[in-house]
């Protein structure tokens, strides 16, 4: 009982996922026996399934090509987004005026773009990055943004008062000010990269996992197949997270995350 | 008593700052607010000088004019005989709480301002104002890992470590806990011996006050005006249970209309 107070022990940060896991599979187990079904596969024909691909040679090809595509999309939107929204959130007046249309473009679901990326890019690398880029884009700039709004404002009177010209006030008290927001809003962004990369491999490539999907069920009705590569989707996208969070334990950064308090 | 004044400080002497006649009206929603009224104030080169009044009376205000972060709406504020027009590290606002920077070290925070200087010299300074505050071994600390008081001294320290003319300090110990104030009080005095600066102090507390100044400003109820100006002629370290500390403090208490009863 005192556990849930306290920090976790060491064997419990690991016992107690794995027992949650281990029930997770049990169930499924005997979910697919009782039922019967013939569509669905046990875990045991997934993993089967997991070894088939390794063996066939495909599964790090596709594994590294939906990275990669998440890469470039994604570090294309970070590399745009953290300086447009950084100048957003540093001129009041430009906020004003380009804001209604970020905040009309927000809500558009990436997966809505694909026609027309189609359209622009063809049927390739280039329009599923660009899904991406769309989906990781505009977190980014809104938490840039409203990072660089929420400083306080005594930091940067503190800047001003010892003669920072307007330019290193921007570099040394308001960016690392914001940071943390702007850490926010890039770990949001890369869950959202990792969700459209897969919709975008559906349709506009033949590569990766998301086609992996799409394909096993096309060619043949490889349930278990499918059910592998979500099962390696969540994985992978667990482990960019996990990735991540390591990023707000900087000492620098942490300041600005409240479990750290 | 201004020539005991005088004889006590001995430095008293030299216009530092010069206030004539601040007004400050805000407007806001519509609605004018007269802060500042016809504020008229000489401040002494060298002198600790509190400017004492109740909450929201304006006194943080009249601070920022003189830092230069504020416009005042008529009147003007001389430095050296130089207008004030904008903020300058020549006088370093002191905040009243978190105004240190929380993604530097301590050693981070105290070199901040010191970006004109050579390296050699940028340690130097960093060297001694840690030990001026006290903060050895707390060179790579970050600050959310330091005490109120320990973050308090930081700043000190930082708006120290630019060899500033004056401090300006806006109710610089006002979140921390009532013991810990006392020990930064004689720490500020401490420093302030060593570094002979001219130090404009806000509080809304009497004691405070008259335990660290050379002059009180007493402020009014906005819009804010000088009552009076009560020189503190005890010389330091201060006995405050000595009849003129009590004399001098119940004279405040009685200005601002409060009978010294809880």
């Amino acid at each position: 009982m005192s556990s849930s107070l306290v920090q976790p022990r060491k064997w419990e940060k690991f016992a107690w996922p794995l027992l949650t896991a281990s029930v997770f599979l049990l169930f499924w187990y005997y979910a697919v026996r009782y039922s019967g079904s013939k569509i669905f596969p046990s875990p045991g024909d997934v993993w089967r399934g997991m070894l088939e691909l390794a063996r066939r040679g495909v599964l790090s090809g596709y594994i590294t090509d939906s990275l990669r595509r998440v890469a470039f999309g994604y570090g294309t939107a970070v590399v745009l987004g953290i300086p447009f929204g950084l100048t957003l959130g540093w001129y009041p007046a430009l906020s004003r005026v380009v804001n209604p249309v970020i905040q009309m473009m927000r809500p558009i679901s990436p997966i809505a773009w694909i026609p027309l990326a189609i359209i622009w890019f063809g049927v390739g690398d280039s329009a599923a990055m660009y899904l991406i880029f769309l989906g990781a884009f505009f977190p980014i700039v809104v938490a840039s943004a409203n990072g660089v709004r929420n400083v306080p404002s005594m930091f940067r009177r503190a800047g001003r008062n010892f003669g920072l010209a307007p330019t290193q006030l921007l570099a040394k008290v308001v960016f690392p000010a914001a940071l943390p927001q702007i850490i926010m809003g890039l770990r949001i962004a890369l869950g959202i990269a990792w969700l459209v990369v897969v919709a975008a491999e559906m349709v506009a490539v033949d590569s990766g996992l998301g086609y992996l999907v799409i394909d096993a069920r096309n060619s043949g009705k490889r349930y278990d197949l499918v059910v592998a590569a979500m099962l390696l989707i969540g994985g992978i996208g667990l482990a960019l997270d996990i990735g991540f969070r390591r990023l707000e334990k900087v000492k620098s950064i942490r300041w600005g995350f409240r479990y750290e308090a | 008593m201004s020539q005991a004044a005088t004889a006590l400080t001995g430095r008293a002497l030299k216009t530092k700052l010069r206030v004539e006649g601040i007004d400050m009206v805000f407007n806001r929603d519509g609605k004018t607010t007269s802060v500042l009224e016809n504020i008229n104030l000489d401040v002494a080169d060298g002198e600790f000088l509190c400017i004492l009044g109740p909450s929201g009376c304006g006194k943080s205000t009249l601070l920022n004019a003189i830092a230069g972060f504020l416009a005042p709406t008529g009147g003007r504020v001389t430095i050296d005989g130089e207008a004030v027009t904008g903020p300058d590290p020549r006088r370093i606002f002191v905040f009243q709480e978190r105004g240190v920077f929380p993604w530097l070290t301590v050693e981070g925070n105290i070199g901040f301002g010191l970006f004109k200087v050579s390296r050699e010299e940028r340690e130097r300074r960093i060297a001694h104002y840690i030990k001026l505050v006290g903060l050895q071994g707390f060179e790579k600390t970050y600050p959310q890992e330091l005490s109120g008081g320990m973050k308090q001294r930081l700043e000190v320290a930082r708006a120290l470590a630019v060899n500033p003319d004056m401090l300006l300090l806006d109710e610089p110990f006002g979140a921390l806990d009532s013991i810990t104030r006392l020990i930064m009080r004689s720490e500020l005095l401490r420093i302030w011996e060593a570094e002979k600066k001219t130090i404009i102090f806000v509080t809304h507390d009497i004691e405070e006050a008259v335990q660290l100044s050379d002059r009180v400003v007493v402020m009014s109820a906005r819009p804010a005006r000088i009552q009076q100006i009560v020189e503190i002629d005890i010389p330091h370290p201060r006995d405050i249970s000595s009849p003129r500390y009590l004399e001098l403090r119940d004279g405040i208490f009685e200005q601002i209309g409060l009978a010294h009863k809880v």
